[in-house]
């Protein structure tokens, strides 16, 4: 890095720059005021587009089109009208959103659930039940994170669409699932794609427990089963709540697997396909993607503002152990 | 003006349907591992008092069945891995060797109209930028402000501030900038972008039509995603350089700025790898926004945009394929990297 000699410039500061001198506390003031100052800026370039957004989904139609959002607070005008329109309006157009959000919470509660439950089981045999190859067995699947959930598109649609025919035999028919069906497709794939780094966090936390407390259980002669249901559970929940919202994030969020394996029927599409297609078509309806837009954040914000700290605890987990 | 709540009971029956699968499968496969040892063990009981009774030999102790029980915890996870991610991944690479309707192998014919078609050679030049601007830039703002923010006053809700963005979807954030970048020929403008320009004399811009101009624009929405959660990651590194040394320092008389370069940097350079290196991982596969902003067009497609496109607009299955390979090929050296440092973390 760029300390490697750093000494001479250490001894120089030494005496000009401690703060008992007058220039030295000027300079410091000024430090923490350019400091302050810069942090502000940064945190308001961050905030606005999310702020005018808000605004604007809350202006009338030809407000929104003819005005910038920010002459609404010299000439305020307010509606609900766009919500209603997005959510709950009749015409194609109009993006009918209640029904895509129903379609998003559908494709979420189990997409977290399935990998959630998975991976707890998988990570526990991993660190506390004693097998030949287990290191091996952790390593394939720590392995697999780093391969990117495009590399199975292709074949695992086709997995769905066609079955599985092995030498002329059928080993599995095609799932041929229509409409609300294709919901458990999208289950499917999600808990896929999301177990390599769900059994890698949640072993983090599961092999860190006390092994005394394994230990002690198993002399009482109870199984693993047991030991798993009574004690590890219990003790894992901060990291059960932090991976749930990580899927749950992923999940709701996600526009690549919703696309492939739910498609843009009514019955299927999620918040972020149908989106993704207004701004595609009607890209200059801002009263309805704007309302779209934050009807689509609403959730994932709650979420994620409630449980903030579980969240934050998780990533560190997941990243900084990694 | 009408939404009729009946039309959606398809949906709530499906996401029963769901439940009531896990909770079998879940249930099911708990209650079974409960059950079956129980029902071995009140045997070997009744063995015993019977060998008692009659004065046969004791049976021996069973062997531990460890094995059995890992291998019915580990079922479900190696199971949905090898058919969702193993087997699958194996005849992505096959696909790519093979003609669009992947009935003829064609060796590398695939790889190679990857780097001779000039528009595929576009997408890789701009997946390349995205690579080397996302990391760089969010993890430079994100470090920044952790440094800036530590120890202020209303720390926690400046830093939500700037996480706040990591929960909002690509999708969502393409559209709050589109508004941003919006554009409107005379009169006043809506998007904030264009009435700034305007406000400092200068002509407004349809900013995502302009290439190379807007695959940057582009990569802005990335890096205010992706800052926060640089920020979090480091300025929880931060808040671990050990207090005393930070005190020593002070009392040395360091300047802040000192106090950065010399304790600061070489503390979190941990931290700061394994940031960049999830930002690159991430940033090589970015979809969402290309696709929801441009849709690849006016030169801002990427790799995973245009492998969606060969595989699933156009049908090109080797084409899309190979795309697919050569993201993950892209990602192994990074891993590299990652794990070597990893174990150089462990060992020093």
């Amino acid at each position: 890095m760029t300390t490697a000699t750093p000494t001479v410039a250490v001894g120089t500061q030494k005496t000009d720059g401690t703060p008992s001198t007058t220039a030295g506390r000027v300079r410091k003031r000024l430090n923490s005021r350019t400091a302050t100052l810069v942090s502000i800026v940064i945190a308001v370039v961050w905030t606005i587009p999310t702020f005018g957004l808000l605004v604007s989904s809350l202006r009338p139609e030809d407000e929104i089109k003819t005005t910038g959002w920010w002459t609404a607070f010299t000439n305020p005008q307010f509606t609900f009208e766009n919500y209603e329109q997005v959510l709950f309006g009749r015409s194609s157009s109009s993006g009918q959103l209640a029904g895509s959000f129903i379609n998003s919470l559908a494709i979420t509660i189990p997409s977290v659930l399935f990998p959630l439950a998975f991976a707890c089981l998988a990570a526990y045999a991993l660190a506390w039940i004693n097998f030949r190859g287990r290191d091996w067995v952790y390593i394939a699947i720590f392995a697999l994170q780093i391969v990117p959930l495009q590399m199975a598109l292709v074949p695992l649609l086709r997995f769905f669409s066609t079955g599985v025919t092995l030498g002329g035999v059928t080993l599995m028919p095609a799932w041929d699932l229509v409409d609300e069906q294709k919901f458990a497709q999208v289950w499917f794939a999600h808990t896929c794609f999301a177990l390599p780094f769900a059994v890698f966090l949640l072993h983090n936390f599961i092999s860190q427990l006390p092994g005394d407390l394994m230990e002690a259980a198993r002399v009482d002669g109870a199984t693993h089963p047991k030991i798993f249901r009574t004690i590890v559970l219990p003790l894992i929940t901060p990291a059960l709540a932090a991976f749930g919202i990580f899927q749950f994030l992923w999940v709701w969020n996600d526009l690549l697997v919703a696309l492939i394996f739910a498609g843009g029927g009514d019955e299927t599409a999620p918040l972020t396909v149908r989106l993704a297609e207004m701004a595609g078509t009607r890209g200059n309806e801002w009263q309805r993607l704007t309302a779209g837009a934050f009807v689509s954040i609403v959730v994932p914000l709650i979420v994620f503002l409630s449980l903030q700290r579980f969240f934050v605890r998780g990533l560190l987990a997941g990243s900084v152990k990694g | 003006m009408k939404f009729d709540f009946a039309d959606q009971q398809p949906k709530f029956l499906m996401l029963m349907y769901g439940l009531v699968a896990f909770v079998l499968v879940v249930g099911g496969l708990l209650l079974l591992l409960d059950v079956v040892p129980a029902w071995f063990a009140r045997r070997r009981e009744a063995q015993l008092v019977a060998a008692s009774v009659s004065g046969a030999p004791l049976p021996r102790r069973p062997k531990q069945r460890e094995g059995i029980f890992a291998f019915f915890f580990l079922l479900p996870t190696l199971l949905l891995l090898v058919i969702g991610l193993v087997v699958p991944a194996i005849r992505t690479v096959l696909l790519s060797l093979m003609n669009r309707t992947s009935t003829e192998w064609v060796g590398f014919d695939n790889f190679a109209w990857m780097f001779s078609d000039d528009s595929i050679v576009r997408v890789l030049i701009n997946t390349l930028v995205w690579v080397l601007l996302v990391p760089l830039v969010a993890t430079g703002f994100g470090l920044i402000y952790a440094v800036l923010v530590d120890k202020a006053r209303f720390e926690s809700v400046a830093k939500s501030l700037i996480f706040l963005p990591m929960a909002i979807s690509f999708v969502g954030a393409s559209i709050i900038w589109k508004f941003v970048y919006a554009y409107r020929g005379d009169g006043d403008q809506i998007g904030l972008l264009n009435q700034i320009v305007v406000s400092l004399g200068g002509e407004p811009k349809q900013w995502l039509l302009e290439s190379p101009l807007n695959t940057l624009l582009l990569i802005v929405i990335m890096i205010w995603i992706q800052a926060g959660f640089a920020m979090v990651v480091l300025s929880a590194a931060i808040k671990a350089i050990p207090g005393d040394i930070v005190e020593a320092a002070r009392l040395d008389g360091v300047s802040p700025w000192q106090m950065f370069w010399q304790i600061t940097m070489p503390s979190i350079r941990p931290a700061l790898i394994v940031v960049m290196v999830t930002l690159t991982i991430a940033t090589l596969k970015v979809f969402d926004i290309v696709r929801t902003s441009t849709n690849g067009n006016y030169d801002t497609s990427v790799i995973a945009n245009e492998m969606y496109n060969q595989a699933f607009r156009y049908s090109e299955n080797g084409r899309g394929s190979a795309l697919a390979v050569f993201l993950f090929i892209l990602v192994i050296p990074v891993v590299i990297y990652q794990i070597r440092n990893l174990r150089q973390q462990r060992e020093g």
